[in-house]
């Protein structure tokens, strides 16, 4: 569970910068009225979309993280057999940072105001994401075929839970990406559409960097990292 | 020493207007609604009606420990599918759903200042989604095999093996997707209720000047959001392991005779992530509880809470302490020593902050204009019961006296007086004060008072036997104790009386929910304000508050939330969007 208490670890320290900014030493009873010393302490200025989005994503990380968790502990017992990873996983990693690359322009773009470069940017983000869940498909079919199934070990079982729940993330942010598309096409207003690439884009390179982290994961270098961090600190 | 600023030289709110969505129709305004407080209600009905289920099922489950022998159709398996499911609908789909998705909406908004939810839309997915989850555990009833009887904690490899009821049938099965799409509902509900106390605050609304009803819900909310999570990984895996063979959980194991296909999973594994999410869900029901409690008793004491500060510290702190002390539940899983010791040293812990919360309540009380109300009676009920609740708690957490009581009545009684009765007390307190906001009118008093009493005695004696039971060494978990020699004459009897006055405190229920429904038409009108409270949702324009909540303005917040009986002062109350300054003592704004 350690994974878990790392992460939980990072969000509460998060937490605990967010608190201090809070005047949590404060004597409310004490004070009245509308000092102006209150305006600044009231709320982030940062669109309130854009938070929901981070709380969300905390979520998501603290699933993957409890993923990981019951990776590692399951991968104690005896009858764990790592399964080789298909070649073909390298170029989905590359087109899905393709993907988030894309969809960085778009950002840029939209600050700029150049519609073209963003309706570009969306569409080329879009295409590669799909590339990539079609990539990950065949990898499983890859898998299957050479005898690698679901339930002949736990290492297998790990692997096509953890990539599916993956895609099925990267699924519903093609809902999201699908819906700010039709708005790049149909005029959406400026401020609008910027801040819906700015969401779609922050979403992507969230689960871009799980991506990674599970990649890492699953080939085994996670467990010789850690293997590397135990030792140093005995 | 009155100095009332006139309201007119402040500028307008910051708060950017949100753009509110304004039904068209009958079915977008009653049913399919975005509004927060028709979203809290429909949460709020749907969890009676499912604790409803939840109470007949003990009253099923009394019946075959006080009486045994007499009733057949309580078969032992219809005996565990009820533990089950009364287990797993009292926590999860009663509780949770109820002070996060029922007070968490109404309250939220109103308290904070805002028009609604800040996102109204995934606010009503949320709903419907909870709905869905709640139809589904409801259809294992009427699956082949009937609900899953492998207890609320569903421990594996029983859970999914013949044995069990439920487990190589539908019951199971229809149990995790249950459980699966409550949690994707409630991370929707949830990204409301923390945004919206983050974001949705109107101008002058510290988070220190917040009720502390809504800290409770906010922190309660946080955790729920960390640590359901756990219980999604452990359910999607526990459904791979009973649908498509695999072995996370499932040791090698043989089953009347036969090999069954898993080999080498992890029981522990499960209940790692199980009591990951089960020890936080223990405060996800309780902080919003202590929240509440805490703005019943200033209220109806008519004084400041004591130690705002150290309420708002402690709340904070308990939500952080609960995340490391989970395997307390798993003391005879087999674990460490070492571990076992580390664990009941950060379950200790927590008594600490549980323990300023209590004496805070208590001094908050001391010398205050106490009115015995409804809820301040069912407040007071409450901070004795979560002592007395808590008490026992440092029992069980220790390991050493944890082992023998384990498995006895001790622990049921242990966990329904500090997470069942006392939560409840809570929201029954809560829903008479809150009741005349959200329809206008008083529940009837002498109703309300007998259904106080009565609950409140009876649970007692429900409970307390109980523990005296489980010191005797009667067991849990079984359907029949008729032939065992720790169940003597006088337990069987002490059983009994246990079973009678669990129907007498059901029956009062009834009352209850007879007084909700018939208070709506011919309750007493309440007026806007009638427990003469200071904060925002008794201020409003209408009452019920009408859709947007505050009329053409936002109201602006002058003042914290407990300012009762402020010395100079023309009433004991000053509402939270009064300006100026009062008090001889104070610093004019």
């Amino acid at each position: 569970m350690s994974v878990i208490l790392v992460f939980l670890l990072v969000i509460a320290g998060f937490a605990g910068w967010w608190l201090s900014h809070q005047r949590l030493m404060t004597k409310p009873w004490l004070e009245q009225g509308l000092a102006s010393d209150l305006v600044g302490f009231d709320r982030s200025t940062l669109p309130t979309a854009k938070i929901g989005l981070g709380v969300f994503l905390a979520v998501v990380g603290c699933l993957f993280a409890l993923f990981t968790s019951a990776y590692f502990m399951r991968m104690a017992v005896s009858d764990w057999q790592p399964l080789p990873l298909p070649r073909l996983l390298w170029l989905n990693t590359g087109v899905l940072v393709l993907s988030s690359v894309a969809l960085q322009c778009a950002v840029v773009a939209a600050r700029k105001r150049q519609i073209d470069m963003v309706r570009l940017g969306l569409a080329t983000a879009g295409l590669t994401a799909l590339a990539f869940l079609i990539g990950q498909l065949i990898a499983w079919r890859q898998l299957t075929e050479d005898g690698y199934l679901l339930s002949s070990n736990p290492a297998n079982s790990f692997f096509y839970l953890i990539t599916g729940m993956h895609g099925l993330h990267i699924l519903g942010g093609l809902v999201g990406l699908g819906r700010t598309t039709a708005g790049a096409w149909n005029g959406a207003r400026p401020e609008r559409l910027r801040l819906s690439v700015e969401l779609c884009a922050m979403y992507w390179h969230f689960l871009l960097f799980v991506w990674l982290a599970i990649f890492a994961l699953l080939a085994g270098w996670a467990a010789t990292f850690i293997d590397i961090c135990r030792q140093l600190l005995t | 020493m009155v100095d009332i600023t006139p309201a007119d030289g402040i500028p307008p709110a910051e708060v950017a207007e949100m753009e509110l969505y304004h039904p068209h129709s009958w079915w977008t305004k009653y049913v399919f609604s975005q509004d927060a407080k028709v979203i809290a209600i429909q949460y709020s009905a749907t969890a009676t009606g499912i604790g409803l289920v939840a109470l007949v099922l003990s009253w099923l489950m009394r019946l075959q420990l006080g009486f045994p022998g007499t009733f057949d159709f309580i078969t032992p398996e219809a005996y565990y599918q009820f533990i089950t499911m009364h287990g797993m609908i009292m926590v999860i789909y009663l509780l949770t759903a109820l002070f996060l998705g029922g007070f968490g909406n109404y309250l939220i908004p109103l308290m904070v200042g805002a028009r609604d939810m800040v996102f109204p839309y995934v606010n009503m997915l949320s709903y419907w989604i909870y709905l869905l989850a709640v139809l589904v555990l409801v259809s294992s009833f009427f699956a082949p095999g009937g609900p899953t009887g492998a207890g609320w904690t569903l421990y594996p490899p029983q859970a999914i093996m013949s044995g069990t009821p439920g487990g190589q049938d539908w019951g199971i099965i229809l149990m995790l997707s249950s459980l699966i799409l409550f949690i994707i509902g409630f991370t929707m509900g949830g990204l409301n209720y923390v945004v919206t106390v983050l974001q949705g605050r109107t101008r002058g609304m510290t988070m220190m000047r917040l009720p502390l009803t809504v800290w409770g819900i906010f922190t309660a909310t946080v955790m729920a959001l960390l640590a359901f999570p756990a219980l999604f990984v452990a359910s999607v895996m526990m459904l791979l392991d009973r649908v498509l063979g695999t072995s996370f959980f499932m040791p090698a194991i043989s089953e009347m005779g036969e090999q069954l296909p898993h080999n080498g999973g992890s029981p522990i594994l499960f209940q790692h992530l199980f009591w990951f999410f089960g020890h936080p869900e223990v405060y996800i029901v309780a902080l919003p509880a202590f929240g509440i409690v805490s703005d019943l008793i200033s209220t109806h004491a008519r004084k400041n809470i004591f130690g705002y500060r150290m309420m708002v510290w402690a709340i904070v702190g308990i939500g952080a302490l609960s995340f490391v002390v989970w395997a307390h539940h798993m003391y005879v899983s087999g674990m460490h020593p070492y571990f076992g010791f580390f664990f009941a040293t950060t379950t200790l812990i927590i008594a600490i902050p549980t323990a300023i919360k209590v004496y805070n309540w208590v001094l908050t009380l001391w010398r205050g204009d106490i009115h015995l109300t409804i809820p301040m009676l069912f407040a007071l009920a409450f901070i004795v019961t979560f002592v007395n609740g808590g008490l026992t708690g440092l029992f069980l957490g220790n390991v050493v006296v944890d082992v023998p009581l384990s498995d006895t009545m001790f622990v049921v009684a242990h966990f329904h007086m500090v997470m069942g009765v006392a939560p409840i007390l809570v929201v029954f307190g809560a829903i008479y004060h809150w009741y005349p906001k959200a329809t206008g009118r008083m529940l009837n008093e002498t109703l309300g008072r007998f259904h106080f009493w009565v609950t409140f005695l009876g649970a007692y004696l429900i409970f307390f036997p109980m523990h005296y039971l489980g010191l005797m060494g009667v067991p849990r978990r079984y359907a029949e104790l008729t032939d065992m020699t720790v169940m003597t004459e006088s337990a069987h009897h002490l059983n009994s009386f246990i079973s009678i006055m669990a129907f007498i405190v059901g029956f009062a229920q009834m009352v209850f929910l007879f007084n909700l429904i018939w208070s709506i038409r011919h309750g007493r009108e309440a007026g806007g304000n009638p427990w003469r409270a200071t904060t925002l949702e008794w201020q409003t324009p209408q009452t019920p508050p009408a859709h947007g909540n505050f009329g053409k303005d936002l109201p602006i917040v002058y003042r914290w939330a407990y300012d009762y009986s402020v010395p100079g002062a023309k009433e004991d109350f000053i509402p939270q969007n009064m300006p100026g300054s009062f008090g001889p003592s104070r610093e004019p704004a």
